[in-house]
């Protein structure tokens, strides 16, 4: 190997002292940032940590206050991205700027030189994507592309530039697991080819599997340099985070209550061509209990989820009990008002409105259930605004809700900061069931360990919670009972402490034959 | 009388067409511009009017592409520049047209128009049947077929076309990307404005060569439906174009034959005809995701803060 010589020799990019202030905030605060020769870098730390300011002022995005950038050993000054890709430096955006209805190679041919002709950059899209184990047809319009492939247009539109540094903002935040081994792989490639690569996450393991070094920011500093092989999770949680992330504490398990949901039998058909269809849906989950669901994406998750709130009630109004009442035809509301809350995946757009304010947000989930705090003169309903605004208040000083403004638009938070405000929305009415769907996707570990510890709180406190998660290290931190659903089957429940992990893989691959630990779960 | 026939729907079909491609170019860069009808009447009264006052039919076409243009920028200056709500400018657009054109022809009603002459082509025009057809026509017919082929050309193959289609799909991204898209907003909106003009002409110096208050009569209502049947596509635009301009005509013989056979077929339906021929492609199309992803331009009547 001879990067390691090429790391000693000179780095590709440095950058020293580099500062933004916007106002008097400082996002990024003196700056001092390595990156070698065919080296990928780890760029580490939590939403609002400056990471994001950091690589648009490396692509030309924004203009530094202060510092400097070289790039193999010259000071650059990058007005634009434009610039920056002449520089040799590409990126690969979290949020893509695709054209929909345009193809593939269109979609490319929009940002190189206008003279190359779009026969000539379908070919070499087609000659690249292959040759980085990125298959994309040229001519398929990006409206049929899944987000993985969406990815890799990016990514071979950066690569067509031929870069020296390629910076990647939370690659596979967007990915499945294995479109995210494929990523690695082309990684891999472009590491091998002496290419570097900025590589921008907050998942640990995907660092320290695949990055050479690592540099973690917070508040805009950087507060640790280090190679990720060397240190353990929980250190690089502690650079990130400042402080050791707090351990959840565990509602004890054994000591439950009554049964407060009960779904049994329940099989719903598939209502889109791409959804799954549920099969013969049991589960009984007791006051005090946390109930996680584990399983790979896309095996009826969202449809449990839709079933369980009544997004879409079901046929059979037995299947579903709230309390001990039927409740399977009814909506949303009808079963808030019985005392159950609900947390969807996605959080723009379902869960939040984003253009709307946090208070308003608030009413739009709560007008029903909490009529009478937020509502005055009966039919008339008005808006009672002090008393939301209050309420709004509250939820985020629990929750540690970190926004600009009293009443900021939605979409302003970060995703983990809104995530909180949204638990945060249904916890404030202390509900005797909870039911949420990927509680911390995408959210930072501390934002993630709040939202652990107060779905964990509500159970001790004496409420039925039910958690689908993809995290199994969430499950193990906060549940008292597994099971995992496949294919649209549930398994059976199993308490937390004598299921391992090899189980739920075979339970997640829908192998069902483990039945020795089935029976102590059936004890009740 | 088959001849005739196809004649008379060629010349009812041609102003459709025109204004339609001019909506399209329009819609394809994300701009809704409900004011066709308004900027054909001004182009018909602008085409009538040069025609009379210079005697030549052919500045006559002139006068009224610069008619059509002119009256789209201010359509142009209030949503661009403005950033006034597309819909309800669009509509004002028409009624103000409906209502200036009045005002300016109103000396020239009930005058013997200029009538554009026919330009036979040597040759081509001695094919039996089609030569008389297609190749005998007015300079507004074959710039109507030119105009066809050079707009798909110019959308699907030109990079020009190809950031216009980028600033419709997602005018953000594009803008990211440097691409100008008021500038190119402001073009297509010309170019639209232009377009209906044309066909306003094609009404006052070909179809009826003269000047008759509101006699653009709705087409320019059926040249807007006419961009959603054609889905945003030149070529099935002008295939959409010929069978509303067929239906139209059809709708006159079937009043005749109603007259004088006594069959009562209510000509209020045929007229609706193209109406509901759009809302059924309308069905189709958003009944897919996808089909609807690729054909309707996404930001269509979206305003766009260069800022944001």
């Amino acid at each position: 190997m001879t990067f390691s010589e090429g790391v000693e020799a000179s780095p590709l990019l440095s950058v020293r002292g580099l500062t933004k202030l916007f106002g008097s905030f400082a996002a990024c605060n003196a700056i001092d940032l390595d990156i070698g020769r065919g080296e990928i870098h780890a760029l580490l730390g939590e939403n609002g940590a400056g990471k994001s300011t950091l690589v648009k002022m490396l692509f030309g995005v924004l203009q530094p206050t202060a510092g400097t950038v070289s790039l193999e050993g010259k000071p650059v000054v990058i007005p634009s991205p434009g610039e920056a890709r002449r520089l040799g430096v590409g990126m690969v955006f979290q949020h893509f700027s695709l054209f929909e209805a345009l193809t593939v190679a269109e979609n490319i041919a929009l940002s190189l030189d206008p003279r190359t002709p779009l026969a000539k950059i379908a070919e070499e899209t087609a000659t690249v994507s292959r040759a980085y184990g990125l298959p994309l047809d040229p001519s398929a319009h990006v409206a049929d592309l899944s987000v993985g492939e969406r990815q890799r247009i990016e990514i071979v539109r950066a690569l067509l530039q031929n870069p020296k540094l390629i910076i990647l903002d939370e690659p596979t935040s967007v990915l499945t697991p294995q479109e995210a081994e494929r990523l690695f792989e082309t990684l891999m490639r472009l590491k091998s080819e002496g290419r570097s690569v900025l590589y921008i996450s907050h998942r640990l393991e995907e660092v320290q599997r695949i990055c050479d070094r690592a540099t973690v920011l917070r508040h805009g500093k950087v507060t640790g340099d280090c190679d990720p092989r060397q240190e353990t999770p929980a250190s690089l949680a502690r650079m990130m985070v400042g402080t050791d992330v707090a351990e959840v504490q565990r509602a004890d398990a054994g000591a439950f209550g009554d049964v407060l949901v009960e779904v049994a039998g329940v099989s719903v058909a598939p209502r889109t061509p791409f959804a799954v269809s549920l099969k013969d849906i049991s589960l009984k989950v007791r006051a005090g209990e946390v109930l996680a669901i584990a399983g790979i994406a896309g095996n009826g998750q969202s449809e449990l989820f839709d079933a369980l709130s009544g997004e879409y009630p079901i046929a059979d109004d037995n299947g579903i009990q709230l309390r001990g009442k039927p409740v399977g035809r009814l909506r949303i509301n009808g079963r808030r008002l019985l005392g159950a809350g609900f947390v969807p995946e996605e959080r723009h757009g379902h869960a939040a409105v984003s253009a709307l304010s946090l208070s308003d947000n608030l009413l739009l989930a709560r007008s029903r259930s909490d009529k009478k705090a937020f509502l005055a003169g009966g039919p008339l309903s008005i808006l009672r605004r002090d008393a939301i605004l209050t309420a709004s208040r509250r939820i985020c000083s629990i929750m540690d809700v970190r926004k600009s403004g009293d009443d900021p638009a939605a979409g302003s938070l970060s995703g983990g900061n809104l995530q909180k405000f949204i638990v945060g929305r249904e916890l404030d009415r202390q509900p005797a069931v909870l039911v949420v769907n990927q509680p911390t996707w995408g959210v930072d570990a501390g934002a993630a360990s709040r939202i652990r510890q107060a779905l964990v709180d509500l159970a001790k406190a004496g409420s039925a919670v039910i958690v689908i998660s993809q995290d199994l290290d969430e499950i193990f931190e906060i549940a008292t009972t597994i099971s995992v659903i496949s294919d649209g089957k549930l398994s059976d429940p199993y308490p937390s402490g004598e299921l391992t992990l090899e189980q739920i893989g075979l339970l997640m691959g829908g192998i069902h034959e483990n039945h020795s630990a089935v029976e102590t779960a059936h004890a009740h | 009388m088959f001849e005739a026939i196809l004649l008379t729907v060629i010349t009812a079909s041609t102003p459709l067409v025109i204004a339609a491609l001019g909506e399209l170019v329009t819609e394809r860069s994300g701009v809704l511009n409900l004011g066709v009808e308004g900027m054909m009447i001004m182009g018909a009264v602008a085409a009538f009017a040069t025609a009379q006052l210079t005697g030549s039919p052919y500045l006559g076409i002139l006068g009224g592409i610069v008619g059509g243009g002119l009256f789209s920028l201010l359509f142009g200056f209030l949503t661009l520049t403005l950033v006034a709500n597309q819909v309800a400018t669009g509509l004002a657009l028409t009624i103000l047209g409906l209502g200036l054109s009045g005002q300016l022809g109103e000396s020239f009603v009930g005058m013997p128009g200029v009538r554009l002459p026919a330009i036979v082509i040597p040759l081509l025009s001695n094919i039996p049947f089609f030569g008389r057809v297609l190749f005998s026509q007015d300079l507004i017919f074959y710039m109507s077929i030119a105009l066809v082929f050079g707009i798909s050309w110019f959308l699907f193959r030109s990079r020009a076309g190809l950031k216009m289609r980028a600033i419709g799909d997602n005018h953000g991204s594009a803008h990211a990307l440097g691409i100008n898209v008021v500038r190119t907003r402001y073009l297509a909106v010309l170019f639209g404005g232009a377009c209906a003009g044309l066909a306003g002409a094609q009404l006052s110096l070909v179809y009826t060569p003269q000047w008759v208050e509101n006699m653009s009569a709705g087409r320019g209502w059926i040249a807007l439906a006419l961009v959603v049947f054609a889905s945003w596509r030149p070529l099935r635009l002008l295939a959409g174009g010929y069978l509303f301009g067929a239906v139209g005509i059809g709708q006159l013989h079937a009043q005749l034959l109603a007259q004088s056979g006594g069959i009562a077929i209510p000509s209020q339906l045929l007229s609706a005809l193209p109406y509901i021929a759009t809302i059924v492609v309308l069905i189709i199309i958003s009944h897919n995701r996808r089909t609807t992803l690729i054909n309707t331009p996404a930001s269509l009547g979206k305003p766009f803060v260069p800022d944001r």
